[in-house]
């Protein structure tokens, strides 16, 4: 096959905007088969692009890197920003992930929204979110990544809210707009300090720098941690971690799909991305290193303590998702960028699956998400069963199911990394993976195995049924990729030669990194690997003892540690406590000083002011104008007098003055 | 001969009357006259000029306005007698619709 055309990059984002012009602006008159077919052209089509350029990047003797011509965009004297996409190695797992993923959820979505009011609505979003998910991943400078980070920003706020009338989900999407902006207001600052330092957005130029520099980190060169840290503030924004997480879980007022496509497997990601992205300047500053280690150990382990009690399917999904999001930073903390972006890769292919296989559960339950009234779902939705449970052994960490290897390598990164926390960093993980099998398999049990708990009034006992086949055909492919999808990066130890990582490298190469893998010995890997695996089948077990083989152990438990069961369900009070200690001091400050002294003194004051300025002089002129054609006839008299006064007189008076 | 001053006062004179009586006159056609009244003040200063220079420019100046004064006096009749015929008075003090 021919190689791809460098310009043809263009086309991934522009035709799922082409896509998003005509479903935005045609699609409330077209007919439902119209904007499907429209919404599927315009991401197929990118999908397609996608794996012609696989076939150029891979092909022998091509270069790691691909770039459009960069046609400039902003140029003040010497900083110049350009328009320039560029594709590497690491660029193409997430274009995969952008497309493929985000192709597979659009088909399931023809399904899914079915009968939703806003259809049209619904499809130029998807296809909006689309479009600016590539510019962030093939964007070439931090700027052109910021346009994309908005937009998806911008996009997931219209589908968190998309059912806008009812207020929970109007709320929920002004929250997660607000939050993010937190985190990109640290976005901005961070690339402030890079103009100010570097004179330059573009990647490869500020990284050539700083790679230039090693000395910078001996000399106390302070503006790269501050970066560093900066940056951080932006992804924990984007990508739900402590401390800006509370947007995540809210989200998931928005449609199943949304939170498959944008709240779990792309959008979220986008600050591990754009981490590994930054890795060179990351890896100068071991103190902004050891912040994303821990922020990450911390959100996996906060998030899936929280998950392991709640009852709607959806927000069990939402906590989970923040979980392995803090593995995935995790990875990046200790240096193990390829590790995080595999994990990524697979995440994105279960977490997907499970969102979506759960969107076919609540479809079969007419939009029932507590799980305490599901139940005996095995029998009545079996292939929704089935490809479940692929998605659920998957992120448990069960042998050979993808998740197993992503999760375990970070682990072993994580233990073998030259962090001092190394171990702590360990424990935690692994007390998440088994956290995780447990509340997973709960999921599971409660939700297909058992008695059915399905409330009994109306229908509801017999409307049950397994969703069309335009939802499942991407629940089966997604499932088979949640098998085979961690084959890839099989390490060298279980027999496989880590294909995945071998293809990262032209991006993170780093002779620190390769020093680590040859000084550790295999025996050492394969003691975590088992380690691991126990602790997830752990996790099974009490999961099986708790929900299908003794139910109402759970309960028991739960009634005899109170104090702890409530901590836990209320989430640590998180959102309380941000309401009572900045939300509320904030609107009272906005409220009291804001609203009473700036706007109704500055605004309202300057406003009224001018005003009543304007009304005074229109008044005195007002009471001249009479209509009277004799007293204009006398101001013009007056004026040509003046002027001829002036004239006579004025030469002589300037002289005086 | 009589010197250009005694023109420039009569032509200031003749002005100034033409002022007073456009300030304090209330009928129209006394206001249009004391108009024409000022119009020739000027004239007469038009030519005074021209004379004590010997140029023929300021009397040509004067056929100029004397003819935009004809037109003016065409127009400005047409528009009394217009005003007379629908409000049945020529007293410019009812006469103030453009008041705001």
């Amino acid at each position: 096959m021919n190689p791809m055309p460098t310009s043809y990059l263009w086309f991934i984002p522009l035709l799922p905007f082409a896509g998003f012009l005509i479903n935005g602006t045609l699609g409330r008159k077209l007919p439902r088969t119209t904007v499907s077919a429209v919404a599927l052209f315009f991401t197929a089509l990118p999908a397609a692009l996608v794996a012609w350029l696989w076939a150029t990047m891979c092909s022998a003797g091509a270069s790691g890197v691909i770039e459009t011509i960069s046609r400039p965009w902003i140029a003040i004297t010497d900083f110049t920003v350009d328009f320039t996409l560029t594709v590497d190695h690491l660029t193409l797992i997430m274009l995969t992930v952008v497309t493929g993923v985000g192709f597979l959820i659009h088909i399931y979505s023809v399904g899914y929204m079915a009968h939703e009011e806003g259809y049209w609505r619904f499809f130029a979003y998807l296809n909006l979110f689309m479009f600016f998910m590539s510019v962030l991943v093939l964007a070439s400078n931090f700027l052109l990544l910021f346009v994309g980070w908005e937009g998806v920003g911008l996009a997931s706020y219209l589908l968190i809210g998309f059912y806008f009338k009812k207020k929970s989900a109007a709320d929920a999407g002004k929250k997660a707009f607000i939050v993010n902006r937190i985190g990109d207001f640290g976005f901005l600052l961070a690339m402030f300090l890079l103009i100010v330092h570097f004179g330059s957005l573009s990647f490869s130029q500020v990284f050539d720098t700083v790679a230039q520099h090693p000395g910078w980190q001996a000399q106390g060169a302070h503006f790269l941690p501050a970066i560093c840290l900066l940056l951080i503030l932006g992804a924990a924004g984007k990508s739900a971690q402590i401390p800006l997480y509370i947007w995540l879980p809210d989200a998931m007022e928005g449609p199943t799909p949304v939170s498959a496509l944008i709240h779990a497997a792309t959008m979220v990601t986008a600050g591990v991305y754009m981490v590994a992205r930054c890795h060179v300047l990351f890896n100068s500053s071991p103190l902004a290193l050891s912040v994303v280690a821990t922020i990450g150990a911390a959100t996996a382990i906060f998030a899936a303590s929280i998950g392991m009690v709640q009852h709607d399917i959806k927000r069990v999904l939402a906590y989970s998702t923040i979980s392995q999001l803090g593995y995935m930073f995790l990875a990046c903390g200790v240096g193990a960028y390829a590790a995080g972006i595999f994990h990524l890769l697979t995440h994105a292919f279960f977490k997907a699956l499970l969102f979506l296989a759960a969107g076919s559960v609540i479809h079969a339950l007419s939009g029932e998400q507590d799980m305490r009234k599901m139940g005996g779902l095995r029998t009545r939705t079996p292939i929704t069963f089935w490809t479940m449970s692929a998605g659920v052994f998957a992120i448990a960490g069960i042998p050979p199911f993808a998740g197993f290897f992503s999760k375990d390598e970070i682990l072993y990164r994580a233990f073998t990394s030259p962090n001092p926390l190394h171990i702590a960093l360990w424990l935690v993980g692994l007390l998440t993976a088994g956290m995780t099998s447990f509340y997973m398999f709960r999921l599971w049990f409660k939700t297909f195995f058992g008695e059915s708990r399905i409330d009994q009034h109306g229908d509801g006992q017999h409307s049950v049924h397994e969703s069309s086949w335009i939802m499942l055909l991407p629940l089966v492919i997604l499932a088979i990729l949640s098998v085979v999808g961690g084959w890839v990066g099989i390490p060298a130890v279980l027999g496989g030669n880590n294909v995945f990582e071998r293809f990262l490298d032209p991006v993170f190469a780093t002779p620190a990194a390769e020093a680590v893998v040859s000084t550790t010995s295999h025996g050492l890997e394969l003691a975590l690997a088992a380690i691991s695996v126990l602790v997830a089948a752990l996790g099974f077990f009490v999961a099986y003892v708790f929900y299908y083989k003794k139910p109402g152990t759970a309960n028991a438990i739960a009634e005899r540690n109170r104090p702890a069961y409530a901590i836990l369900s209320n989430k640590y009070w998180v959102d309380e406590f941000y309401n009572i200690y900045l939300v509320t001091p904030l609107l009272m400050f906005t409220r009291g000083v804001m609203e009473l002294i700036f706007e109704r003194g500055v605004v309202n004051g300057s406003g009224r002011a001018a005003g009543t300025t304007v009304r005074g002089f229109a008044w005195l002129t007002r009471s001249q104008i009479s209509g009277n054609i004799r007293s204009y006839a006398g101001w013009l008299a007056i004026g040509a007098a003046v002027v001829m006064a002036v004239m006579v007189f004025g030469s002589s008076l300037w002289a005086h003055l | 001969m009589v010197p250009t001053a005694y023109y420039l006062i009569l032509a200031a004179m003749l002005f100034s009357i033409g002022i007073a009586a456009f300030l304090i006159k209330r009928n129209v056609i006394t206001i249009f006259i004391s108009i024409e009244l000022m119009l020739n003040a000027v004239n007469l200063t038009f030519v005074a000029f021209a004379h004590m220079w010997h140029q023929v420019a300021g009397q040509i100046f004067v056929f100029f306005v004397m003819v935009v004064a004809a037109a003016e006096a065409a127009v400005g009749l047409a528009i009394i007698i217009s005003i007379f015929r629908s409000r049945q008075t020529l007293n410019v003090d009812e006469i103030d619709l453009m008041k705001l």
